[in-house]
């Protein structure tokens, strides 16, 4: 008797997001992306559903940010110049979409006005035809102000705005439903918070269907086996029927880079380091696909091209 | 899956004998049906009743065991799919490559460049489980003479790669009493590869396309005598290769289907995402990867990721919380603390270490969390630090009243000073900034 594939019914379906608004549409972007969408889990196409494949957005910031020096080298000299990065971003290296930090404006750090992130906002936009990720600096007060202005003016770009975590999630909430754009919602690795905070952003009004969570990644080696199994708990409850938990995963592998073993040059049985930190990456970034992540924010070119060679194959299904 | 505890004791003797160690036959069979106890311990059971309970309580998946000695490797043996749903418990045997058509001088830096890749991470040991010897050369004294090169320069278990019958007799000639993998029966040398595994009580690696071939060859090579089998799935793309072995762990864990219940391999080829590919593997149910070309650079990531999908998930590693001393501290020597997630623990230590100036560690409860996962999750604050200070006995060590934390949580300084009154220094924010920071301590 020929065996039978054991396939997997879920009840549950993923949000399906698109981010990205064309010209017919009153934006200004060449392309649009969807993510969620499935009633499998990832890559999981003979079980059901799976129309959108990961996505993969590269990290720009607004002000010159301290990297390993690896990752300086293969970036070039744009990282003062965040336009230029942007366009590299998706020219070269072919990002999906581009996440701009805007760590600048933080009132501890170069406290750039929320004028100054709105100029940097509007050059990346001109720069590039992809969908944004844009972030804030974290300090809840001056991010308020720096929504206020920058959503305005991505109002009708329908991009996503970051981040909204279980203390303060509603000046944040409030601009992304004022300007129309999607939500990424923080939680600290655990299910139960990402549920709790998923349920406090639709009680205060925003649509399931326009947050994306992000559970909080941790770095291969450093946080990843607990991060693995939080992603793959949480889908699997979003398939067996958790309407709260129904929504694309966001993570960000650029956190990989602070695992020493990415960075340092003598590592006993740990080869080239050049070869090394990208590999970890892009480890870093396939373990989350697979658990179930659906955007990766990444920082390493060639980490990003080993994991788009790696969602082009594992797409194909059968 | 199992039989339950009420199905085994139907097949008992029920006499209450008490021999096994277990006070009634009931209490025998639960234990039995949790597999705390061996059927073997009932002195009395019956010929039928053993071959009945034995088809069932065998394990869905296999252990085969590859290799002898301190380096064999058990591969197989898993129960669940998930990790979160118990743990994984035999980590993929990772294995390099070797070809016979090398010169051979060539052979012997390759197998011992292979046997030298191990070191400690987390007070674990990483390294490649085995080395394979392919026959590629089509010439049977060769391989065997590889075989032997490998042998002079390495412990590890071997896999013998060939599907020619002659080439793998002369390597079982010279690695045979080893317990080296035979790769691969094929459906056209399949008796004579089960004869020469059979012959040598050695573990064979079968490959087929398609499930339903697989399957038949298991059956072919069980009813010759071999029971230790690995299935190659083959070449494939990742996107069929993960549904392929997806299929494989369902088919075993959820359906009980004996036919494919053996441990589950992959070749991974030399190209761009060999990588990615090994990855895969790791996490999705392959329980041996052979890697074709090894870089170190990504072998050392793909063994972390080994470390961190077979890492019990019920059971963070952690270290004990309390004050460690690094080298000898004195009075006048510095403060840091960390938290009790052992990796956290093991890279500061390392770090001090290399500062070679002595300090004390003072290592916080934080569950397992490392130190920013910690402060985020708000299993890291002032408060915790200050209570640690003053229960540790810590003060009446020192001679000054300086603590140094971690950069990463500099956001804790002001709140910390005011807490304690002591002098916050802020470290670096990676460890392994430590040794040029503690150059700058007074």
């Amino acid at each position: 008797m020929p065996i039978q594939f054991p396939a997997e019914k879920y009840t549950g379906r993923i949000a399906e997001i698109t981010l990205g608004a064309t010209k017919e549409e009153g934006g200004t972007r060449a392309r649009k992306v969807t993510v969620g969408g499935q009633a499998a889990l990832n890559f999981h196409g003979a079980d059901g559903a799976y129309p959108n494949p990961p996505a993969v957005a590269m990290e720009i910031y607004d002000v010159a940010p301290e990297l390993p020096e690896e990752v300086v080298r293969a970036l070039g000299p744009v990282l003062d110049r965040p336009a230029a990065w942007a366009r590299k971003c998706v020219e070269d290296w072919h990002a999906d979409l581009v996440c701009l930090k805007l760590k600048g404006t933080n009132p501890e750090a170069e406290n750039r006005s929320p004028e100054d992130a709105a100029r940097t906002v509007e050059e990346v936009l001109k720069a590039v035809g992809v969908p944004l990720v844009v972030y804030g600096s974290g300090a809840e007060e001056k991010d308020t102000r720096v929504m206020q202005v920058v959503g305005e003016l991505l109002k009708k770009e329908n991009c996503a705005i970051g981040q909204a975590e279980n203390e303060k999630y509603k000046s944040i909430s409030v601009a992304s439903m004022g300007f129309g754009q999607s939500l990424v919602a923080f939680s600290n690795l655990d299910i139960n918070l990402a549920k709790q905070l998923n349920i406090l952003l639709t009680d205060f009004g925003v649509k399931r269907e326009r947050i994306l969570m992000d559970p909080l990644l941790g770095g291969l080696g450093y946080g990843l086996d607990y991060s693995y199994s939080v992603i793959e708990r949480i889908r699997l409850a979003a398939l067996a029927g958790d309407t709260m938990l129904q929504n694309p995963i966001l993570v960000d592998t650029s956190i990989a880079w602070n695992a020493r073993e990415a960075t340092i040059g003598e590592l006993a049985a740990g080869g080239d380091a050049a070869r090394r930190g990208p590999a970890w990456e892009a480890t870093t970034g396939i373990a989350s696909m697979v658990a179930g992540a659906d955007l990766l924010v990444m920082r390493h070119p060639e980490a990003v091209k080993m994991v788009k060679g790696a969602i082009a194959e594992l797409k194909g299904g059968a | 899956m199992g039989l339950t505890a009420l199905e085994i004791y139907k097949h008992l003797p029920k006499k209450n004998c008490t021999e096994c160690g277990v006070p009634t036959c009931l209490a025998f069979a639960m234990q039995l049906a949790s597999l705390k106890v061996k059927l073997e311990a009932c002195p009395y059971v019956t010929e039928q009743a053993k071959a009945a309970l034995a088809a069932s309580s065998a394990p869905p998946i296999r252990l085969v065991k590859i290799g002898t000695g301190p380096n064999e490797v058990g591969i197989g043996d898993e129960v669940v799919l998930f990790r979160h749903d118990k743990t994984f418990f035999h980590p993929t045997a990772l294995a390099g490559m070797v070809l016979d058509t090398s010169p051979e001088a060539d052979i012997a830096a390759g197998a011992a460049g292979l046997n030298s890749l191990r070191t400690e991470r987390v007070g674990l040991m990483m390294k490649l489980d085995m080395i394979a010897v392919r026959a590629a050369a089509g010439d049977p004294a060769r391989f065997a003479h590889a075989v032997s090169v490998v042998r002079s320069k390495s412990d590890l278990p071997l896999v013998l790669v060939s599907d020619s019958a002659a080439a793998m007799e002369a390597g079982l000639k010279v690695a045979g009493k080893d317990r080296p993998l035979i790769h691969a029966a094929t459906a056209a040398n399949w008796e004579a590869m089960t004869k020469l595994a059979k012959d040598n009580k050695c573990p064979l690696a079968i490959t087929a396309p398609g499930l339903d071939a697989l399957s038949d060859l298991a059956a072919k090579v069980k009813g010759a005598g071999v029971e230790d089998i690995v299935l190659d799935i083959g070449e494939m793309p990742m996107g069929k290769a993960l549904e392929t072995l997806t299929a494989l762990r369902r088919l075993t864990i959820k359906k009980s289907n004996r036919a494919v219940g053996y441990p589950v391999l992959m070749l991974v080829k030399d190209d761009e995402l060999a990588p990615m590919r090994a990855a895969l593997g790791v996490m999705k149910y392959a329980s041996a990867v052979i890697l074709e070309r090894v870089d170190p650079a990504t072998l050392y990531p793909l063994m972390t990721l080994r470390q961190n999908i077979y890492t019990d998930p019920q059971k963070p590693i952690q270290v004990k919380a309390g004050i460690y001393e690094i080298g000898k501290p004195t009075d006048g020597s510095p403060l840091m603390f960390t938290t009790n997630f052992s990796l956290t623990f093991f890279t500061v230590q390392g770090d001090i270490e290399k500062s070679k100036s002595p300090a004390y560690l003072m290592v916080l409860d934080t569950e397992g969390l490392s130190v920013m996962t910690a402060f985020a999750a708000g299993k890291l604050t002032p408060e915790m630090v200050e209570k640690m200070l003053n229960e540790s006995g810590i003060k009446a060590r020192l001679g000054h009243r300086k603590l140094i934390i971690p950069g990463i949580v500099a956001r804790m300084s002001g709140k910390l000073c005011e807490l304690t009154s002591w002098e916050v220094v802020v470290g670096p924010r990676d460890s392994s900034g430590i040794p040029s920071f503690m150059k700058t301590w007074k």
